[in-house]
């Protein structure tokens, strides 16, 4: 339902002026390509600064891409920018302006300019916030509200009017784990109803994990990666991650220990191995016996995660990583 | 957490490499006059919530300037000048000042995506915003007509043609704002800009004409809040010229169509990066 082809987006060089240091031309968005069908959740992830949200402001008509196209729906978006409003509906990473808003006030006018009459606006305002379990707090500004309160009461006004499309920029940062539930559970409704697709923006490893039914990985503007979190992880398969965390200080008197150095990711006490399983074995055997035993503080052995292949695809060449 | 598998979905999942489909129906534009009315009541809930202390601030400095000049005018046409041009400077200060900082830090923030990502037409958003400010300042004008007419003794009984001024010098006014706040490059610059409209309207528009220098009155002529006070000031005469009234209030709606038009234009402009 959503095709993107050759998308590249670079936002010019800044001058530096007084005060203002000069920035170079940053490429945010680079040479992306991207299917997203009907009904899935489709999931960008990447770290800060990846273009997460230049690419879907570009998919939104917010911004105009210096090259390549994007079709929803069969409508041209980068030609007719004004027909993403009548397909999608957008969570941005700002709220700044329903701020000043009730939150019941923020749900109805969004609805009415989402093209809804009176009535309609106030029922399915009526329905979303009860949905959400914002009701108790519908008639308190957004501004006095917790952070997680506020984004949640952003994502209903979202909701009010349907939309076949939901583009939603970081939904859950800062919510609790019920309020999580609940955009969870009414993305899902829409979905088993209506078909919704959802084209989801995060950071969060294991939201991605269990949310989404594909995610493609952004790194530096590119996409490096993208298919079920499940078949990305398979890339990483067959290797284990260990995780060491010392006393102090790597017994590094241990000539087994000091041979894993120039292996691990040290973070202070602690450091991450990627691993073949029987590696992993006997690491675990040296570590747990012998010498190196009394600086062990704790150790875990897991299967790779979402945040392994994310590293493991980065190219930050770290070693001991993908085989393949 | 995704219990619905994509290909038990409604409607029958598509294929993977999916041919390009029909173009689907699209939602529903918003039409002018609803969202227009939308846009207006939201955004005169957020002037009554976060404004109320400006507007007292307003026409404090209104009712202040009208005591200093009591000193300094002597009666007749100037302190009907001083007058009308206080009571629209109390426009001037919430529709000019206040909406050209409110878009400027819109812009800024990236607020306007919210509405950029609704099928509103640009207009409405505009004049529900410029037409919520100049309502916003009907109080206050009221106040501060009212206490200049006691204060310099001049009538109160043609005051009903506020109801003809704040609205077309509020359109004006709020047009120019708005305009300021959406072309400004950042949003210190729009501040600061609605400063400058300000203070212009306090000088051009209370001061005074007769006791000007040319390029000053110049100036004045431009500035569309000249066309209101003048309008308003006819109307304390004893025999007011209805003609010329009516004249200078045509000026100040046109001047408001045109602002207002210019503001539509830098809305759209700054709507899509
Ligand atoms: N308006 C702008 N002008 C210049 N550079 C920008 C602008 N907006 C973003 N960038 C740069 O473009 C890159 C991508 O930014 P973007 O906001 O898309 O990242 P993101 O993936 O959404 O990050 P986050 O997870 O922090 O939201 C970054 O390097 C950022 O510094
Ligand atoms: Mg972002």
């Amino acid at each position: 339902m959503c095709a993107v082809r050759g998308l590249t987006k670079t936002y010019p060089a800044a001058r530096g002026r007084r005060g203002v240091p000069a920035t170079p031309e940053i490429r945010a968005t680079d040479d992306v390509r991207l299917d997203i069908r009907r009904g899935e959740i489709f999931g960008l992830l990447g770290p800060n600064g990846a273009g997460k949200s230049t690419l879907v402001r570009q998919l939104t008509g917010l911004m105009r891409p210096d090259r390549g196209s994007v079709e929803i729906l069969g409508h041209d978006v980068v030609r007719h920018p004004e027909r993403a409003s009548r397909i999608l509906a957008y969570l941005g990473q700002e709220s700044t302006a329903l701020d000043e808003l009730t939150v019941s006030l923020a749900a109805e006018t969004t609805g009415r300019l989402r093209g809804l009459d009176v009535r309609r606006a106030r029922a399915e305002r009526d329905a979303v916030l009860e949905e959400l379990g914002l009701t108790p707090i519908a008639g308190r500004p957004l501004k006095k509200l917790s952070g997680g309160q506020r984004r949640l009461a952003c994502f209903a006004a979202a909701l009010v009017g349907e939309r076949p499309l939901l583009v939603l920029d970081e939904p859950t940062t800062g919510m609790d784990p019920v309020a999580r539930r609940a955009v969870w559970s009414a993305v899902d409704r829409r979905r088993a109803e209506r078909g919704t697709t959802v084209l989801l923006v995060t950071h969060n490893v294991i939201e991605a994990e269990t949310v989404l039914d594909r995610v493609a990985v952004l790194d530096r503007g590119r996409v490096i990666a993208c298919d079920t979190p499940t078949g990305l992880k398979e890339q990483v398969a067959g290797e284990v991650r260990v995780e060491l965390v010392w006393r102090e200080a790597a017994p590094l008197h241990v000539p087994e220990v000091a041979a894993l150095r120039d292996r691990v990711v040290e973070s202070g006490r602690r450091w991450t191995l990627r691993l073949a399983p029987e590696e992993a074995r006997t690491v675990v055997a040296t570590v747990t016996g012998g010498a190196a035993f009394a600086a062990l503080d704790d150790f875990t052995l897991a299967t790779p995660s979402l945040e392994d292949v994310y590293l493991a695809l980065g190219g930050a060449a770290r070693q001991g990583l993908v085989k393949a | 957490m995704s219990v619905v598998p994509a290909d038990v979905l409604p409607g029958g999942a598509l294929a993977v490499g999916e041919t390009a489909p029909e173009p689907a129906g699209l939602g529903p534009r918003a039409r002018l006059w609803p969202s227009l009315a939308a846009v207006y009541r939201a955004q005169l809930s957020r002037a009554r919530v976060a404004r109320i202390p400006l507007l007292f601030v307003a026409t404090f400095q209104s009712v202040g300037i009208m005591i200093l000049m009591r000193g300094v005018v002597d009666g007749g046409g100037e302190a009907q000048a001083v007058v009308a041009g206080s009571s629209v400077l109390v426009v001037a200060f919430v529709a000019l000042n206040l909406l050209a900082q409110y878009f400027g830090q819109l812009r800024a923030s990236g607020g306007l995506d919210h509405y950029a990502t609704l099928p509103v037409p640009p207009a409405a958003v505009v004049l529900g915003a410029a037409g919520a400010y100049a309502s916003f300042t009907v109080p206050g004008t009221v106040v501060t007509a009212v206490f200049g007419c006691v204060l310099f003794g001049l009538p109160l009984a043609h005051l009903w043609v506020l109801a003809a001024v704040i609205p077309l010098a509020g359109a004006a006014l709020a047009g120019l704002g708005a305009a300021l706040g959406l072309l400004a490059p950042r949003p210190e610059t729009a501040t600061l800009l609605g400063q400058l409209g300000m203070s212009a309207a306090l000088l051009l528009g209370v001061l005074p004409a007769e006791r000007m220098p040319e390029a000053v009155r110049l100036a004045r002529d431009l500035l569309p809040s000249t066309y209101g006070v003048e309008a308003f000031a006819r109307t304390f005469g004893p025999h007011p010229d209805w003609a010329r009234v009516l004249g200078d209030l045509a000026v100040c709606g046109g001047v408001g169509v045109i602002s207002l038009a210019v503001a539509t234009w830098a809305y759209r402009r700054a709507a899509v990066r």
